[in-house]
């Protein structure tokens, strides 16, 4: 992408370039020449000066890429990296011991965060090995008429909410395994296994501001769900994941997950407000808007919207001051269009034109102000110089136009 | 041990409150200063006093928490939000 070739161009000037704070540990998004820090000594008599500006950084309103850690996350993981760092599958000692109970502690925390059973939880590096843990399950079924069924709890572009209880029924009654992305989902909406016939779960660490890394997966044992181990070692985790299962980040999925079981509903409150707050200041100050998803099955913090008439990643560019995204991160590389908006039936050029806001636990309701004002000023300001929306104003219908070949 | 008083609440709740305001971290600070706030409220009618003890030693291991983490926040602190220059200090 333009952007980020011109972002690392930039930050590779920044970094040959000795700056006035050049003992201070190397940071993020200082794209720009500090002048008036009050910790610099030597005036900025550079040849950089023009561009002098002090550093502040963007709003972050992109938490399904990722989440901050929550400061109780931390505060419970670190003393297994500065003291109690015994490798969980040692028996012989106190190291191990401590290590083991918090691991098997962390266990029943997720468990408990989806109504399992602590023998059903593996920890993984993350959601993503679960999923290829849940697939491959597939290949290794016997019997010829096993299948399986995969879907997203809820989705991490348009925030939709996929009917779980009612797919998890069917499977059970076709005798179907059934499995659920639960990435976006766990700690958000209430999920129980149980209620909702779930016999795999796909859980990630870093997207309920825990550590990155780490996730789980929920393998159910009534009825018995046998999975193959796509990594092969010491037979950790009762054979399905060998490999030192890494304390402290699994104490911080714990953690997580604790957290999120008593935060939930004080949580989902607030990020609906704000949701609410955004999107109807939004349309409310802009025509041609348009919100991507089901507004009914759908988990407020992703808030995924069409701006018409403006490219999607120069509106990016310009809300220069806020970390969106118009899309999910794990297909931004390439140039296409997202392939969920298309499943919806969404308009190739609307397509192209899609914001996805986040708001998580810890967005204020300032960050949302300012993103709003910050989205209305350029999408008026983009729309200003748009050919399109000229023609669209004069009344023309741009779908009745013959565009010529060249 | 004697049940805590409401003045002892108060003290806890302001003591709190105190420390979330030197989260060098934005997010962390506002969040730290709301989530309090509801959290005293939603429970200032409790009566029975086993559970206003419980709910008591649970703040004071969260005050001990926000200590430790302010202070670890303000070693690795970065630069200040694009919109901290201009919103007044809220409390």
């Amino acid at each position: 992408m333009l952007l980020r070739t011109a972002w690392r161009r930039a930050a590779a000037a920044v970094r040959a370039a000795p700056g006035p704070r050049s003992e201070a540990p190397a940071r993020g998004l200082r794209l720009r020449v500090v002048d008036n820090a009050p910790q610099s000594a030597v005036p900025s008599d550079t040849a950089t000066a023009p561009e002098v500006e002090s550093v502040l950084r963007p709003l972050y309103m992109d938490v399904q890429a990722t989440t901050p850690l929550d400061p109780r996350v931390l505060d419970a993981m670190l003393p297994y990296l500065v003291n109690y760092y015994g490798n969980p599958h040692s028996r012989t000692h106190a190291y191990g011991w401590e290590s083991e109970a918090a691991m098997e502690r962390a266990r029943q925390q997720v468990a408990s965060l989806i109504g399992a059973d602590p023998r059903e939880i593996i920890f993984t590096s993350g959601a993503t090995e679960s999923n290829n843990i849940a697939i491959k399950e597939l290949e290794a079924a016997i019997q010829p008429d096993t299948s399986l069924v995969s879907v997203m709890t809820v989705n991490n572009e348009i925030g939709v909410k996929q009917p779980i209880a009612e797919i998890g029924q069917i499977c059970s009654s076709r005798r179907v395994y059934f499995h659920t992305d639960a990435a976006q989902a766990v700690g958000k909406i209430p999920l129980d296994v149980n209620d909702m016939k779930i016999d795999l779960m796909s859980i990630s660490g870093h997207k309920i501001y825990g550590p990155k890394g780490v996730g789980a997966i929920y393998i159910r044992r009534r009825p018995r769900v046998r999975v193959e181990a796509l990594q092969s070692g010491g037979g950790q985790e009762r054979g399905m994941r060998s490999g030192t299962v890494p304390t402290p980040l699994v104490v911080g999925l714990g953690a997580a997950c604790e957290v999120a079981q008593q935060e939930m509903e004080y949580d989902h409150k607030w990020i609906s407000k704000l949701a609410e707050r955004l999107t109807k200041k939004i349309m409310n100050s802009l025509p041609d808007v348009v919100m991507n998803g089901d507004p009914e099955h759908h988990y407020p913090g992703c808030i995924n919207l069409s701006f018409a008439y403006v490219e999607g990643e120069s509106l990016l560019m310009a809300l220069k001051d806020v970390a969106l995204s118009s899309g999910s991160a794990c297909t931004s590389a390439s140039l296409e269009p997202s392939y969920v908006l298309r499943a919806i039936g969404t308009d190739e050029d609307l397509a192209h034109s899609s914001i996805r806001f986040g708001i998580g636990r810890f967005t204020t309701e300032e960050e949302v102000d300012y993103t709003v004002e910050k989205c209305i000023h350029h999408v008026k300001r983009l729309r200003e110089m748009s050919p399109l929306w000229e023609m669209v104003q004069d009344g023309i219908d741009l779908k009745s136009i013959k565009w010529t070949q060249h | 041990m004697a049940a805590s008083s409401r003045a002892q609440v108060l003290d806890l709740y302001r003591a709190m409150l105190r420390e979330s305001k030197h989260f060098s971290a934005y997010n962390y600070r506002t969040y730290a200063v709301r989530r309090i706030r509801d959290a005293f409220r939603e429970n200032k009618n409790v009566k029975d006093p086993v559970e206003i003890q419980t709910l008591v030693n649970k703040a004071k291991r969260d005050l001990e928490l926000i200590r430790r983490q302010v202070h670890i926040g303000q070693l690795y602190s970065t630069d200040k939000l694009i919109i901290e220059n201009q919103e007044k200090p809220r409390t």
